[in-house]
């Protein structure tokens, strides 16, 4: 396999200004009169003085140190929070800005959307702006008019060839742009939360294209925000925080990464009291084995919680949110659920201990969060506190014929079936 | 997988990239295609549309005319007033329009700046093929003016593109060297307009050299802009006012001058327009 992109040590530094007047550019006469002041402070103090130098720059690393190697076809989401670095490292990648330190390897041609619609002209019709961005994303005249059809046809606004585009609606606009984009020829793509954009119907569209792009053998660097998107998109993931890349993986171990790295900026620190709730601990198991981040999907997940409540309590709620990684909420599990004499609670400490049946998750990443609330009074918002990210694991005798088999669908059953044969 | 693996190219910290002139050429286009997109867009949404274009030169020289010539007085070598003008109107005008139109290029287009790569060099570059456009519009007009007065021209014309192509530099180095300036110090826009505003009275536009005193010659033609109108004229009018292989040469060397400066200063902040833009 041929690599397509090399990182190695790559770093990027920005200065960023502490002044107060002028926030955005310095002026020319300013900056001869810091360098003639710091000439005479030269001459005064030729041994340096760090207490007295006056420093309104502050250096901010935007990437440190980051390796990595795609290989040619490749589809890599890049996650993190904002200001991770993530668009940072699209715009030294795409050539935009220079490293700081460090080198890129690059093989094939690279094209990158870092936004939908860069150099539109709103003067100019539709067609025009057709070749003014095609021409300014790298495509020549005759791959735009071999295109051009295609593009229109995608866009859906033929009516309106020959219209300005300042006379479009936002709509129009962003999927006249998004077209020209989303043909452009290039074995290395570089695309940056574009999909954040237009309605519903037309970002499947845009991720239909991006997906039909991707099964052309071309390599893709994706960043977006939309977990579902990348997730259906990309088959490796690079988890990046504060300007650090973790080692490349699978999407499903980025997003674990960046669940745990997420909570681990703020580990829990038990215990968490809230008003009159102290929770001492929660750990999760199985058997008698505790506190794991990996389960086996064919035994059952245990759950204990310890706290003590300070007063005497109605309304009691303690529990669990399961969320998958993709931040959407998969199940709800109370004390009280099964069983409503739970929600009234003496003051005094308590574990409880919750079990989820076994082989109920699919493979994957998820998020429990604790609950904790009194039902329309109030919530503790213990969840915000006390998250645990963990990975649950095939059974082992699930789908024993085909154990690499992706798998679909949300949940997993244990159901039970039986073939009988007629006789004629 | 093969370690030594030999790469299309390579992205480093602090070097210039080896690709840029080829890059450079791969994005031809893109000069045509942004030069296009500043003409057509200009007149847009006017009555008289691209007339303008026809106009504009046409006025500033009526007014030259009116106070250089019979206002003034002042000589012009035997050449009929207005194509005495004209001829270093041509020139003056191109440089100013592109001198001032590629120092803020790159501020006007700093959307593209901070999202798309290309070498930036085209985009300066771009506004000044800009003016050379318009110089031909003028130069038609010229032409006209010519027929009017029974003026023809003689073989000198033949040399005018080497004036157009020795201004062309003489307004890309400075050009380049400016627009690099003006995205991290901004009080370029207003040292702009200045500067135009007073070449214009530095310049032999309205009067011809010969009024300067002849010990600030030398000192005159530091002004590249010199050699060129002067050139101009001399082409235009058939070798009947005066040029001397000093001022051109001068002219020359100063615009070998700019474009190095222009050229190397652009390239060695180029990396970093959008960080800073």
């Amino acid at each position: 396999m041929t690599v397509a992109i090399k990182v190695e040590n790559l770093s990027k530094k920005y200065l960023i200004q502490h002044e107060k007047k002028s926030a955005h550019y310095e002026t020319f006469s300013e900056s001869i009169i810091q360098t003639g002041k710091s000439v005479i402070d030269k001459i005064r103090l030729p041994w340096g003085n760090g207490g007295i130098e006056q420093s309104t720059e502050e250096e901010f690393w935007a990437l440190k140190n980051i390796n990595f190697e795609i290989n040619q076809g490749d589809k890599v989401g890049v996650i993190g929070r904002n200001g991770a670095g993530k668009s940072t490292l699209l715009k030294v990648l795409s050539r935009i800005t220079g490293p700081t330190t460090g080198k890129i390897h690059i093989n094939g041609r690279i094209a990158s959307l870092l936004e939908v619609g860069t150099g539109f002209h709103p003067e100019l019709t539709g067609r025009e702006n057709i070749f003014l961005n095609g021409a300014i994303l790298g495509m020549s005249r005759k791959e735009i008019r071999k295109k051009f059809d295609e593009i229109v046809a995608f866009a859906e606004v033929d009516k309106f060839l020959d219209t300005p585009v300042k006379r479009y609606s936002s709509g129009m606009y962003v999927r006249l742009a998004f077209a020209v984009a989303a043909h452009l020829e290039s074995e290395i793509l570089v695309v940056d939360e574009v999909l954040a954009v237009g309605d519903a119907r037309f970002q499947r569209k845009c991720l239909g294209k991006m997906r039909e792009v991707s099964k052309a053998g071309r390599t893709i660097l994706f960043v977006s925000h939309n977990m579902a998107a990348i997730k259906a998109l990309c088959d490796f993931g690079i988890y990046m925080c504060d300007g650090k890349a973790l080692p490349i993986s699978s999407v499903s171990d980025a997003f674990l990464n960046y669940s745990v790295q997420d909570k681990e900026s703020n580990r829990v620190r038990f215990p968490v009291e809230v008003d009159e709730l102290i929770i001492y601990s929660v750990d999760i198991g199985q058997d008698d084995v505790w506190s794991l981040s990996e389960l086996d999907g064919s035994k059952q997940i245990k759950i204990s919680i310890e706290f003590e409540v300070l007063s005497d309590l109605n309304l009691f709620r303690l529990g669990f949110f399961v969320k998958g990684n993709t931040g959407e909420l998969l199940l709800r599990s109370l004390l009280a659920d099964w069983n409503e004499d739970y929600e009234d609670i003496k003051a005094g400490k308590y574990c409880v201990t919750g079990i989820i049946d076994r082989a109920f998750f699919i493979e994957g990443s998820y998020l429990f969060e604790l609950h904790a609330s009194r039902y329309g009074i109030k919530d503790y918002g213990v969840n915000k506190r006390i998250s645990i990210p963990i990975k649950i694991l095939s059974p082992a005798e699930y789908n024993t014929a085909h154990i690499g088999e992706p798998h679909v669908g949300v949940v997993l059953a244990h159901d039970e079936w039986t073939i009988n044969k007629y006789l004629n | 997988m093969e370690k030594d693996q030999e790469f299309q190219f390579t992205i480093e910290a602090g070097k210039a990239e080896r690709h840029y002139w080829a890059d450079l050429w791969r994005y031809r286009e893109l000069f045509y295609i942004l030069a296009w997109r500043d003409i057509s867009v200009r007149y847009k949404q006017t009555i008289i549309g691209v007339l303008w274009a026809i106009l504009r030169p046409l006025l500033t020289m009526m007014i030259f005319v009116v106070v250089f010539g019979k206002i003034a007085k002042l000589p012009s070598e035997g050449v009929p007033y207005p194509i005495f003008v004209f001829a270093a109107m041509l020139p003056w005008t191109f440089f100013s329009s592109a001198f001032a139109d590629a120092s803020n290029s790159l501020i006007s287009n700093s959307n593209l700046i901070s999202k798309v790569y290309f070498p930036r060099l085209i985009i300066p570059t771009a506004s000044v093929i800009v003016s050379v456009v318009d110089f031909l519009i003028s130069f038609v007009i010229l032409m006209a003016l010519m027929a009017w007065y029974n003026y023809w021209p003689s073989w000198h014309l033949l040399t005018l593109p080497f004036f157009l192509l020795l201004s062309f530099f003489t307004v890309l180095g400075a050009g380049l060297f400016v627009a690099s300036l003006n995205v991290k110090y901004r009080d370029f826009r207003f040292v702009i307009p200045f500067v135009v505003q007073l070449g214009l009275y530095i310049s032999p536009v309205g009067f011809s050299t010969t009024i300067v005193p002849e010990q600030y010659r030398l000192f005159y033609y530091l002004n590249p802009m010199v050699g060129v109108i002067d050139g101009f004229r001399w082409a235009i009018s058939g070798g009947q006012t005066a040029l001397n292989e000093t001022e051109i040469l001068m002219s020359i060397g100063i615009t070998l001058v700019l474009c190095i400066i222009g050229i190397r200063h652009f390239r060695k902040t180029e990396k970093n327009f959008a960080d800073v833009i």
